[in-house]
C-alpha cells in the first residue's frame, strides 16, 4: 500500500518534472501577431494566397515572406487589418477577381460524342475519351467546380454550364485548380469581353464539334483598337487570347466574331437589360451592336 | 540474447496475423477517423508506430524495475497510462522544437494518440507474453506498422469509394464499416501463418 503510494507519486512527480523542464527548455517563441492574422482571415483555407491555409499565410506574413494582399477572398478589407496587426501600410488593392468560363458549348451546342451515364463527376467523365463532348477542349458540364467551391458561389446554369455569382465568388481560385479540362480562368471582376472557347484544333475540326468554337479567323485580331486580341499559337494548336491589362471591354471584337465564341459576360446578379452602353468610360465605347438587348 | 528466429515471428505475426486494428480490434477510432486521406494516414501511420515504439520500452522499464519489484502490478493500468500520456506531451514538445516540418507533417495526430487505446493495449500485452527488452521494442514497433498497414490500406479503400456509385443510405460511414468489417475477414486468412 505504502509502496503504491509512494510510486505512484514519483511516477507523477518525475513526470510532472519533466514535463515542466521539456517546457521550458523547448518552448517555442510564438508570435502573438500570427494568432491575431489567423483570427482576421476569412478561414476558409482556400489556399488562393499560395500558403497551406490560412494559419501558413498568416506565419508567412510574419515571417516576412508574403505580401500583405495575398488574400483574395478577404478583398480590402482583410488587407487594412492585416497591415494595421502588422502596423505596415497597406499595400496596392488587387482588384477583385472572379472565375470565369472559358467555354460556352452547353446543351445543344456542342456535338456529344458519346452518352455519359456514369459518376457524377467530371473527373471521372475526363478519363474517359477526354470527354463526353466531341470537343475535347470544353467544359464537361458535370459540376465538379460546384461541388468544390467553398462558397457556393457555382451554380448549373440550364444550358448545363456553370454560372459564376460575382457577389459570392471571392476569387480564391480553388474549382480553377479542381477543374480537369482547365476551362475556368480568374480574371478581374471588371472584365466584360472573354473568349468563351478553350478549342484550339483548326477552324474547321472545331465548327464541327461546337457551334460557338473559335475558329481561328483573326478577325478580333485585327478589329481590336487596343491590339489587346490575339490569335496566339501555330495552326492546329492556336486560340484567341485576350490580354486583360489592354482590354477596355469595347466589345468591337464581340461585333466582328463569325460563331459568337467571343462573349460579353455580364454579371448574373447585374440588370439583366443593359441601358448604358458597355463600360461608359472606354476609349471605343458604345457599338450599337445591340447584344446587350 | 538476441534470438532472430523470435523476433521475425514477432514482426510477421503483429502485422498480419494478430493485425492490431484488423484482429485485435485496438485503435479503431483513429483508423476510422484519420482514414479519409490517404496523405494524413500516411502520417497518422508515422506518429502512431513512432510513439508506440517509445511507449514499448518505456512501460516495460517500469514495469520490471517498478511495478513487480514493489510488487505492486495492479497498478500497471493507471502507471501506463500516466506514463503514455507525457510521453506523448514530451515527444510533442521535443519534435515542435527540433523538427518543425515534421511537427507540421504529424499535426494534430501526435495529441490524438494519447487516448490511442492501441499504445496501452501493445504495452500490456508486451507484459502478458512476458517479452524481454529487445522483444518488447521489436514488437511495440511491428505494432506500429501494422497499424500504418491498415489504415493505409484502408484509406486507399476510402479514397475510391468516394467516386463510387453507393446507394444514398450506405455512402459515408455505413460503407466505411463494412469496408473495415471485410478488410478484417480478409486477414483472418494469414491465421495459422505462424
Amino acid at each position: 500500500m505504502i509502496y503504491a503510494i509512494i510510486c505512484l507519486a514519483a511516477l507523477g512527480a518525475i513526470f510532472g518534472i519533466v514535463l515542466g523542464i521539456a517546457d521550458k527548455k523547448f518552448k517555442v517563441e510564438a508570435d502573438p501577431r500570427i494568432e491575431e492574422i489567423v483570427n482576421v482571415l476569412p478561414g476558409a483555407n482556400c489556399g488562393s494566397c499560395g500558403f497551406p491555409g490560412c494559419s501558413g499565410y498568416a506565419e508567412a506574413i510574419v515571417a516576412g515572406n508574403a505580401p500583405l494582399n495575398a488574400c483574395t477572398p478577404g478583398k480590402d478589407e482583410v488587407r487594412q487589418k492585416i497591415a494595421a496587426i502588422m502596423g505596415e501600410e497597406a499595400g496596392e488593392a488587387q482588384e477583385a477577381k472572379v472565375a470565369q468560363l472559358m467555354c460556352n458549348g452547353g446543351k445543344d451546342r456542342a456535338v456529344l460524342q458519346y452518352e455519359y451515364e456514369g459518376v457524377d463527376d467530371c473527373h471521372v467523365a475526363a478519363t474517359m475519351f477526354k470527354s463526353p463532348k466531341a470537343c475535347g477542349y470544353g467544359c464537361i458540364g458535370l459540376g465538379s467546380c460546384v461541388k468544390v467551391c467553398p462558397f457556393g458561389a457555382i451554380k448549373m446554369g440550364a444550358d448545363q454550364l456553370p454560372e459564376v455569382d460575382y457577389n459570392l465568388c471571392t476569387g480564391c481560385g480553388v474549382c480553377v485548380e479542381h477543374c480537369p479540362q482547365h476551362v475556368l480562368k480568374l480574371v478581374g471582376v471588371s472584365k466584360l469581353v472573354h473568349v468563351r472557347c478553350s478549342n484550339k484544333e483548326k477552324g474547321k475540326d472545331a465548327k464541327a464539334v461546337c457551334e460557338v468554337a473559335c475558329i481561328k479567323c483573326k478577325l478580333c485580331e485585327k478589329n481590336c483598337p487596343e491590339g489587346a486580341i490575339a490569335v496566339v499559337g501555330d495552326a492546329g494548336n492556336s486560340i484567341a487570347v485576350i490580354d486583360y491589362d489592354k482590354c477596355t471591354s469595347c466589345g468591337i471584337c464581340v461585333t466582328k466574331c463569325p460563331t459568337n465564341a467571343l462573349e460579353i459576360i455580364l454579371p448574373i446578379n447585374a440588370a439583366q437589360k443593359m441601358e448604358q452602353p458597355v463600360n461608359p468610360n472606354a476609349p471605343h465605347a458604345c457599338q450599337k451592336c445591340g447584344l446587350c438587348q | 540474447m538476441l534470438d532472430l528466429h523470435e523476433i521475425i515471428f514477432i514482426v510477421i505475426g503483429a502485422i498480419f496475423v494478430n493485425n492490431i486494428v484488423l484482429a485485435q480490434f485496438l485503435g479503431c477510432c483513429p483508423f476510422l477517423g484519420v482514414s479519409k486521406k490517404l496523405s494524413s494516414a500516411i502520417g497518422m501511420g508515422m506518429a502512431v508506430t513512432f510513439v508506440l515504439t517509445l511507449a514499448s520500452v518505456i512501460t516495460w522499464l517500469v514495469q520490471v524495475y517498478l511495478l513487480e519489484r514493489f510488487d505492486i502490478g495492479y497498478l500497471q493500468t493507471i502507471a501506463f497510462i500516466l506514463v503514455i500520456a507525457s510521453l506523448v506531451q514530451f515527444v510533442e514538445m521535443v519534435i515542435k522544437k527540433h523538427s518543425p516540418d515534421l511537427y507540421k507533417a504529424l499535426g494534430v495526430y501526435l495529441p490524438l494518440i494519447t487516448t490511442n487505446c492501441a499504445v496501452l493495449g501493445v504495452a500490456i500485452i508486451n507484459i502478458q507474453k512476458s517479452y524481454g527488452f529487445i522483444n518488447t521494442l521489436f514488437n511495440g514497433f511491428a505494432n506500429g506498422l501494422s497499424f500504418t498497414l491498415a489504415l493505409i490500406l484502408f484509406a486507399g479503400i476510402r479514397e475510391r469509394l468516394e467516386d463510387a456509385d453507393i446507394p444514398k443510405s450506405m455512402q459515408g460511414t455505413p460503407i466505411a464499416l463494412i469496408t473495415a468489417a471485410l478488410m478484417s475477414i480478409a486477414f483472418l486468412g494469414f491465421s495459422g501463418l505462424i
